[in-house]
């Protein structure tokens, strides 16, 4: 077992893990946070991404001990003072979501991607978003959700 | 109180944002795989890697030593309380169907099939033991190829069931001669071989799969007098049924929750093998216990979809009237006869006549067990392959006759002044209008445009040729009436049942028996009882997916829902409003036949008095006053059958670039306008018409569950099952006209699956009509850049051989 330390949504958390264990599996079956989901084994849907040091990183594709040290932003912690992210109600408004199972992947990424490009166009966007995946809503109100969070972002 | 209030805007029709929202943004989500009880084991599965295989022995004990472990279980530590999958739609009554196990102890049928299982008190000690659980098979011949199989009595090859004898399970028929509602196909087609135009071809539906984003999972919790199942299921009501029908346990002792479910699109209305071991280890065990698949896991082993071989001829007048269809079909089931199995591909007999005035029609299905995994419905569930049969053959009758495919579709369609229509499947088509459909969608897309800038490519022998597809569909939704059902020996009804409490605090809770996984029925469900009852949307609170709460239910599937749970939850309403009347009028001492209920306000004709719905709610909960004999209750239920399908219908219109050099296509545009009847929340209809167009395109440009010699699914994983991204696809442009159905209060006809039906055979029509001058008339699906560049070049050879 390994020790780690790290901030998650935070909150200081401390725990010895396995060194094989997933983040992704640290952070739901340690700390609970089962906004945080995982939809393939094979990186390649995206349900699971949450930004570490403020980056997005798909959380079944990084070790917990190599998030010893970080910090780490779920879902669950991506509003602030009980007001959602523009993004969060971007997606609300725009009918991007359906099921909601790759929901909180898309919004994670989705900010990301805002962080990097403020003004996307519709292409970058959907180049954007290309490493996750949506079964129900054929991704047109995701990228229309984007744009609206990224001109309120703007604004 | 004064008589002219505001009148409230009707919430039907308006396009509210989710109810459902707010959690599933935030990450407050009740997956099953969330769930963690008190002294929960997990369990894994060991799987066959072979695709038929007698099984010889399982040596368990190097795993069952393991640190963590419980227990490791095969199929023969199990009697019956095992159960059984079952079959719930014979489709013949001398269909073969093979016994289903859950757990076989003797040989397995296909690879994915569960042969042990290891229950440890971690996850991961559960896997790394299930690694070590060392099974000896003795691999047996595997019936693969559907083709094959389907000949395998006369040829002598390999049976997937050596002790039934065949890999024919049943023969399914339609003859509208037979039926009386049409004439003899065969004559028809005779009589067009010697004076008109016979088009013969020969589709293939390849094998999907449905992969919903949430892999399944299952909870069981035997430590009450109720054993509880958690499952990421559409259908808890059948689950339960199922249970109790097949493993003992009686149906009051069962309680089955689907909570939030990550998607179905069919995938989920399955009786699963994981459901029922894991709940035969819970009994067996005491404690509760959990399975969540891994996603290679859910595409080895959850049912797969379509999967037909379809040959057709029609026959036509040389004008372009169409006179007969014949379809004869081959359906591969896969290793089981799946809980609807059979019937997925017996629905489309009813539709490959789609809105055509077929005169003759013949339909014939042959299912076929193969050692594949099994196949059940996906969206659309019979319907997208008998529309993708017909809409890629009227393409090819304009192709031959040289007109506009939309011109040979309106000579032949149902006009809207002919309804109500009774076709030649036997089906009568309430209302349609797809005149209307056909004339915004060509506005919408630009039609002669596009096919004047087709022309110019063509003139100019541009590399990238522009192809324009048509696809005019109709669908069955509401499934279904429950004598219909019966007629075709389903083992269940098709009703609805809905309840409206109505709390002494003032807000209304709506159990519906349907079980959403993503629609959007908390929303749309509280806007219809919001306007029925003339209550603030707030103040409705939409409760499904739990047996114990909404205690009756046949569950969500077939773009049922609204149609048929949407009219139950009217129903209900309205006897809501009826007792009401009655405690109205007692405590306003006037008549009931002067009370006028209106706005969610009950008044007295022509006075001023009135009391809104919420006050006579609370009266009824004090119960101090009410009229004499009258229970101290105004909560209502409604079960509601229907009388007919309904129908929506569409045209979709479609054009994609296809590049002759490397055979790359794009789409370039796609317009749908959809007629689904009375939209309740259009911003949830657009939705479902996006994933469902993407779920359609993704049939005809990129999905196959592609299996190698030896009977392994070589796409069992995401990285070679190819679902879209936002990358692939494009914006939609969308349109409607609302004819209402006739058939239910609401006018709706159901819009869950009508963009998955329509867009699949729009696409290759596009594809195919693009490079239709260089001698192709087909590009089988998925229109890989591959098979587009091989069928141009085949037909090249073909071209320069004749000439």
């Amino acid at each position: 077992m390994t020790r780690i330390t790290m901030t998650v949504d935070g909150a200081t958390v401390s725990d010895d893990v396995a060194p094989r264990t997933l983040l992704v599996h640290y952070l739901r079956e340690t700390l609970g946070k089962t906004g945080t989901v995982v939809g393939c084994d094979t990186s390649n849907c995206g349900a699971c991404t949450v930004h570490l040091d403020g980056q997005s990183v798909k959380s079944c594709n990084v070790l917990a001990v190599q998030a010893d040290g970080a910090e780490a932003t779920t879902i669950e912690g991506l509003a602030s003072d009980g007001e959602l992210h523009p993004v969060q109600r971007a997606f609300h408004e725009c009918h991007a979501l359906q099921c909601g199972y790759c929901t909180p992947g898309m919004i994670m990424q989705s900010v990301d991607l805002l962080a990097e490009n403020p003004d996307p166009s519709e292409e970058q966007i959907r180049i954007g978003l290309e490493g996750n995946l949506c079964r129900c809503t054929g991704y047109q109100n995701i990228v229309e959700a984007v744009r609206t969070a990224a001109k309120e972002v703007r604004s | 109180m004064t008589a002219v209030e505001e009148a409230p805007v009707a919430e039907i029709g308006r396009d509210r944002r989710r109810k459902e929202d707010q959690r599933l943004i935030t990450g407050r989500t009740r997956w099953t795989d969330n769930i963690t009880l008190p002294g929960m084991l997990h369990v894994a599965m060991v799987r066959s890697p072979f695709a038929h295989a007698r099984i010889v022995g399982i040596d368990t004990s190097e795993a069952a030593s393991s640190p963590n472990v419980t227990a490791v279980f095969t199929g023969a530590d199990f009697g019956e309380e095992l159960g059984a999958c079952i079959n719930a739609w014979p489709i013949t009554p001398d269909q073969v169907t093979p016994a289903h196990s859950p757990m076989p102890a003797d040989r397995v049928a296909f690879a994915g099939e569960i042969v042990a299982v290891v229950v440890a008190r971690t996850a991961t000690a559960a896997r790394d033991a299930a690694e070590l659980v060392d099974v000896d098979y003795e691999e047996l011949p595997a019936a693969l190829d559907l083709k094959e199989a389907a000949t395998a009595d006369e040829t002598g090859g390999p049976i997937a069931h050596p002790d039934l004898g065949t890999n024919k399970s049943a023969l399914w028929v339609f003859d509208s001669a037979d039926a009386g509602t049409g004439g003899d196909v065969e004559e028809a087609i005779a009589k067009a071989r010697a004076d008109g135009v016979v088009i013969e071809r020969e589709f293939r539906q390849q094998r999907l799969i449905p992969a919903f984003m949430e892999p399944r999972s299952v909870v069981v919790d035997p430590t009450g007098e109720q054993l509880t199942m958690w499952s990421a299921t559409q259908i808890p009501h059948i689950v339960r049924f199922a249970l109790a029908a097949t493993t003992g346990v009686p149906e009051s002792k069962i309680r089955v929750i689907a909570p939030d479910v990550g998607g179905g699109f069919g995938g989920k209305l399955q009786t699963t093998p994981e459901e029922w071991v894991v709940w035969a280890l819970a009994r067996r065990l005491g404690k509760p216990v959990k399975y969540t698949e891994t996603r290679s896991e859910s595409l080895v082993a959850g049912h797969h979809g379509r999967d037909q071989w379809q040959k057709l001829t029609l026959s036509a007048e040389k004008d372009g009237t169409v006179t007969g269809l014949k379809v004869e079909l081959l359906a591969d089931l896969g290793a089981y006869v799946a809980v609807v199995g059979g019937g997925v591909p017996v629905l489309g007999a009813f539709m490959f006549n789609a809105i055509y005035k077929f005169p003759a029609y013949h339909f014939a299905c042959q299912t076929v067990l193969t050692n594949k995994t099994w196949t059940d419905a996906y969206r659309g569930a019979g319907r997208p392959e008998a529309t993708f049969g017909i809409e890629r053959m009227m393409d090819e009758l304009a192709a031959e006759l040289g007109v506009d495919p939309l011109e040979v579709r309106e000579k032949n369609w149902i006009g809207h002044e002919e309804f109500p229509f009774t076709t030649v499947a036997g089906l009568e088509y309430d209302s349609g209008n797809y005149e209307a459909a056909t004339a915004l969608a060509k506005e919408k897309f630009g039609y002669a445009e596009l096919r004047a800038e087709q022309r110019r490519r063509r003139e100019s022998g541009d590399p990238v040729q522009l192809g324009i597809g048509v696809s005019t569909f109709t669908e069955m939704c509401g499934l279904a009436p429950s004598r219909v059902l019966g007629s075709l020996d389903y083992g269940a009804g098709g009703w609805e049942h809905a309840s409206v409490r109505m709390l002494a605090t003032g807000t209304v809770e709506v159990i519906t028996g349907a079980s959403a996984h993503g629609q959007g029925h908390e929303t749309a469900f509280s806007q219809i009882v919001a306007d029925r009852l003339g209550v603030p949307f707030e103040a409705v609170e939409v409760l499904h997916g739990d047996t114990q709460i909404a205690a009756k239910g046949l569950d969500t599937y077939g773009s049922r829902s609204l149609v048929v749970g949407g009219e139950a939850l009217v129903r209900a309403s309205d006897k809501v409003i009826a007792k009401a009347k009655l405690v109205a009028a007692h405590l306003l001492e006037a008549s009931v036949d002067d009370i006028e209920f209106s706005a969610g306000r009950f008044n007295v004709r022509g006075t001023g008095q009135g009391m809104a719905i919420g006050e006579i709610a609370a009266a009824v909960f004090a119960a101090h006053d009410l009229p004499d004999d009258m229970e101290p209750s105004l909560d209502s239920d409604a079960t509601y059958d229907p009388v007919n399908f309904s129908y929506p219908h569409g045209t979709h219109l479609c054009a994609m670039e296809v590049d002759t050099e490397t055979g790359a296509v794009r789409m370039r545009k796609y317009t749908c306008v959809d007629d689904v009847g009375t939209v309740i929340n259009p911003l949830i209809v657009a939705g479902q018409v996006h994933g469902g167009l993407v779920q359609g395109i993704a049939q005809a440009l990129w999905e196959e569950a592609v299996y190698d010699d030896a009977g392994t699914l070589v796409s069992g994983s995401f990285v070679d099952y190819l679902l879209p991204t936002a990358a692939d696809t494009i914006d939609f442009d969308l349109g409607h006209t609302v004819t209402p159905s006739l058939t239910n209060s609401l006018g709706t006809k159901g819009v869950g699956e009508a963009g998955t039906i329509a867009s699949t055979p729009a696409v290759v029509n596009a594809v195919v009509d693009a490079v239709r001058h260089l001698g192709v008339d087909d590009v089988r699906m998925p229109c890989t850049p591959q098979r587009v560049w091989q069928a141009i070049q085949a037909a090249a050879a073909t071209e320069g051989a004749s000439r």
